[in-house]
């Protein structure tokens, strides 16, 4: 069922605009969602879905721009506002209690009274009623634990249906879902568009998003930038729109792309069949001698799990991994350092600055913890090591001594790097070194990498902006809903033709 | 469309109903291998002694140990939202010292009762204020309410004071008698504290909301429930119970002592454990407790029978608290596998 322009939208939100400190999160953006119709919200980490979802819910509110539903103004204060309302929202972690039975987490807060309380069967009865109308035959009284959470995914859908809801919202509901179980919640998202219900969709699986889609909506920066039918969009006009061309003066760093590798001898890491159930699909990746080995696809292609797989931070339960030709087994992080191996990971606020340690502090970890705790690394080396790195990278202001927490993400950023740099690593896995930090930062970090692979050092480099990766990779590695999907040369390709690849690659179509 | 079948009871017959059972009851197993025990006990004791399950054995039981009970009950609402109180002892004693305080210098019981369960809900109060909107752990919000009680307690009286008042002496000298048991006024709310306690827990919105808090506070939050509400309302309740705990504890002793319950709360708690509570939160019954509390005083009653130290007791009892800790663990390390 294809929904068509005169339907009167159900919500209508105008000029939304939310600023958090520094940052304008979303700025003036329009969003129409129509009774009937699936609405997928689109764009990159940090575009802005997450927020104008929020918006919409009540858990922020609007600085400027106006909400109406049906018709009629609205301004949410809350959750319990918004779903009053009729808008009830079914997140990517089930927000349901596993303590509790299915029917109670059905029910809770809408429990059927009698004279002595709660009617528990009447709770049950009321709750099989509304699984069953979603197509679900379960025990009612059994513990929402001993579900999967594909069912409890379902269930968290069948106790949006007790608000009656007019709008569901469905934020990446299938992030850990199989094929069979995204089928089966297919199948009763189907059957609520056919009820009338309005439902907007976010996934980062482009497939899912073309399957299930009537409609979708594309954020970039905080800003939209178009509505399209689904049928009007194809694949690799979505990724152009979601990802964008950057031309700034990031193309005036020289490439490095074209620098031959000599790939005769043993790589310094190969990785066979590298995968964890549910998380990632049997993976193989290589890294020779002085190689930058991109990784690209969209956020929450694998990317990100296959390096941590890799690192020994999660564990893969498949796959061998060869450091120099030697069979290795790397478990944990430790062992990774072990294997000069360094990871400098994504999330730079949870999982890398320590932000209340002085930039010297900080930069002095990865080599603290190398040596052991029992070894204080001694001042006058870790002096010699703080001014070097700060020198090399620029980091700014150029005082050791400031907790880490003051500088920018850039600077921070390059502190990370200096981190792992002072461990002297034979593999620096970067992973989305350069999100969300200024271009100056950005261009001095590219530099770097370029500088140090030429000198010897294997990277791998993750980006979700393409253009750098082509520009600093001599290969890359292309990942698409938690598969490796292919492999490219950068030196033959351009970034229309790894957008298409990303897009629709396939598995054994692989082009070198 | 087809229909989506997910009933852990697919396999026939016997296997099918300890299936269906588990999935539908594992979090009341705890509480079960706790009757046990107290079964085993108290059969044990029989066996060893000869004279162990009198009727007059078994109402001291209860009597002995009806402030225990309905510390353990407020204590349950407060560990099933993954708080912890460590105050009770003290709001005990103060409560009890303020009451016998306010009676000796002339003040009639109808006022002096409520006054000592609206001390012990106002530090609650203040417990589940410092919880809920300073955020503070419920470790140190209610270490604090410990030193302030305690402290209240010693500006009253250093001294115990006695209770001459004849209707609250009356709670504990009534002996209401069924053949050779008997019960006193202070045992008959020490029950009824458990079963409001049961039928607040399992028959109303609030003690739905208290159980949802303890599963998943985020959750509970987002699916709309009034979770600030509830998380101030259970240290409210142990206060209040504190209160009430220090009114039976006056009848019993016939005195207020501002040393009194000292340590109590740490009793309270492992009773509270042993009857199935997970001290995690999210599960855990009323009942339980009360079943904790009779493992507790059964334990202490059998180590007076054989003459031995008192403070094998607080082995006996460590050592059971280690062994239910462990079980629970296993417990939900398997239904977190199994999920």
């Amino acid at each position: 069922m294809t929904t068509d322009t005169d339907v009167p939208a159900l919500v209508e939100m105008r000029g939304i605009t939310i600023a958090f400190p520094g940052v304008l999160a979303l700025d003036g953006v329009d969003f129409f969602l129509r009774p009937g119709e699936v609405h997928s919200l689109m764009g990159e980490n940090g575009a802005g879905k997450s927020t104008l979802i929020k918006a919409l819910t009540g858990v922020y509110t609007i600085d400027s721009g106006t909400i109406s539903i049906a018709g009629e103004r609205r301004s949410f204060e809350s959750t319990a506002d918004a779903q009053q309302a009729g808008i009830s929202t079914v997140y990517q972690e089930v927000n349901l209690c596993t303590n509790l039975s299915v029917g109670e987490n059905v029910m809770l807060g809408h429990e059927p009274s009698g004279t002595f309380g709660i009617d528990w069967k009447g709770v049950h009865e009321a709750a099989r009623g509304h699984l069953t109308s979603l197509g679900l035959d379960l025990d009612t009284r059994s513990s929402l634990q001993s579900h999967s959470i594909a069912i409890q995914q379902l269930v968290a859908i069948a106790r949006a249906m007790v608000l009656d809801a007019k709008v569901l919202i469905l934020d990446e509901p299938t992030s850990s879902l199989d094929r069979g179980e995204v089928e089966q919640l297919f199948a009763v998202i189907r059957d609520l568009k056919d009820k009338g219900v309005a439902i907007l969709f976010v996934s980062h699986f482009l497939d899912q998003v073309y399957e299930i889609s009537d409609r979708i909506t594309v954020l970039r920066n905080g800003a939209l930038v178009g509505e399209h039918l689904v049928e009007d969009l194809p694949r690799d006009a979505l990724v152009t729109e979601m990802i964008g061309r950057e031309l700034s003066d990031l193309a005036a760093l020289s490439s490095v792309a074209d620098r031959e590798i000599d790939r005769s001898g043993d790589p310094v890491l190969r990785a066979r069949g590298l995968g964890r159930k549910g998380v990632l699909d049997p993976a193989d990746i290589d890294a020779f001698e002085g190689e930058v080995v991109g990784i690209a696809g969209l956020l929450g292609s694998g990317r990100t799990e296959l390096v941590r797989l890799l690192y020994g931070a999660d564990r893969a339960d498949s796959g061998t991994i060869e450091i120099d030709g030697q069979a290795a087994k790397i478990h944990s992080p430790r062992q990774a350092m072990a294997h000069r191996m360094a990871l400098s990971s994504e999330n730079r606020r949870a999982e890398g600055v320590v932000a209340d340690l002085t930039v010297a502090e900080n930069m002095i970890l990865g080599l603290q913890a190398q040596r052991g705790w029992l070894k204080p690394v001694p001042k006058a080396e870790r002096d010699q090591i703080v001014g070097e790195y700060m020198d090399a990278l620029g980091v700014r202001p150029a005082d050791p001594d400031v907790p880490i927490g003051n500088l920018s993400g850039g600077n921070q950023q390059k502190v990370l790097i200096a981190r792992w740099l002072a461990t002297q690593p034979e593999l620096l896995i970067l992973d989305e070194p350069t999100r969300g930090i200024d271009v100056g930062a950005k261009a001095d970090i590219q530099r770097k990498v370029a500088e140090l692979s030429a000198k010897g050092l294997s990277v791998i480099f993750i980006s979700s902006e393409l253009e750098e990766v082509l520009r600093i990779a001599q290969r890359v590695v292309v990942m698409r809903d938690r598969r490796r999907v292919g492999e490219l040369d950068s030196s033959a390709v351009d970034l229309d033709g790894l957008i298409d690849y990303i897009a629709h690659a396939e598995e054994g179509s692989v082009s070198r | 469309m087809t229909a989506v079948e997910s009933r852990p009871d697919t396999t026939p017959g016997v296997v099918a109903k300890i299936s269906t059972f588990t999935s539908r009851h594992a979090s009341v197993l705890p509480t079960f291998a706790a009757v046990a025990i107290l079964i085993c006990l108290l059969v044990g004791a029989e066996l060893y002694f000869g004279n162990f399950l009198t009727p007059r054995n078994m109402s001291a039981l209860l009597l002995d140990n009806a402030y225990l009970m309905i510390l353990a009950v407020g204590m349950t609402f407060v560990i099933v939202t993954a708080g912890i109180d460590l105050s009770v002892g003290s709001v005990m004693a103060f409560t009890g010292i303020f009451g016998a305080s306010l009676l000796a210098s002339g003040v009639p019981a109808w006022i002096v009762v409520p006054a000592m369960l609206v001390a012990g809900a106002l530090i609650g109060l203040l417990i589940g204020v410092l919880v809920q909107h300073f955020d503070v752990q419920p470790f140190i919000a209610s270490l604090a309410g410990l030193f302030l009680a305690r402290g209240l307690a010693f500006v009253v009286s250093l001294a115990s004071i006695r209770v001459e008042d004849t209707s609250l002496l009356w709670l504990q000298s009534t002996r209401i008698r069924l053949g050779d048991w008997y019960v006193t006024p202070t045992g008959i709310i020490a029950i009824l504290t458990v079963v409001v306690g049961a039928v607040v827990m399992h028959k109303t919105r609030f003690g739905r909301t208290v159980y949802a808090v303890g599963g998943s506070e985020q959750s509970a939050r987002l699916m709309g429930l009034k979770v600030a509400r509830a998380k101030v309302m259970v240290y409210v309740i142990s206060g209040l119970c504190g209160g009430l705990a220090g009114l039976v504890l006056t009848a019993y002793s016939g005195a207020g002592y501002p040393r009194n319950g000292i340590g109590t709360e740490l009793d309270v708690i492992a009773a509270v454990v042993i009857g199935g509570t997970l001290l995690t939160g999210g599960r855990g019954y009323v009942l339980g407790s009360m079943i904790g509390v009779f493992v507790y005083g059964t334990i202490k009653t059998i180590i007076s029978f054989m003459g031995a130290e008192q403070s094998w007791t607080h082995i006996i009892v460590g050592a059971l608290l280690l062994l239910f800790i462990v079980v629970q663990r296993a417990i939900v390390a398997r239904s977190e596998r199994g999920s």
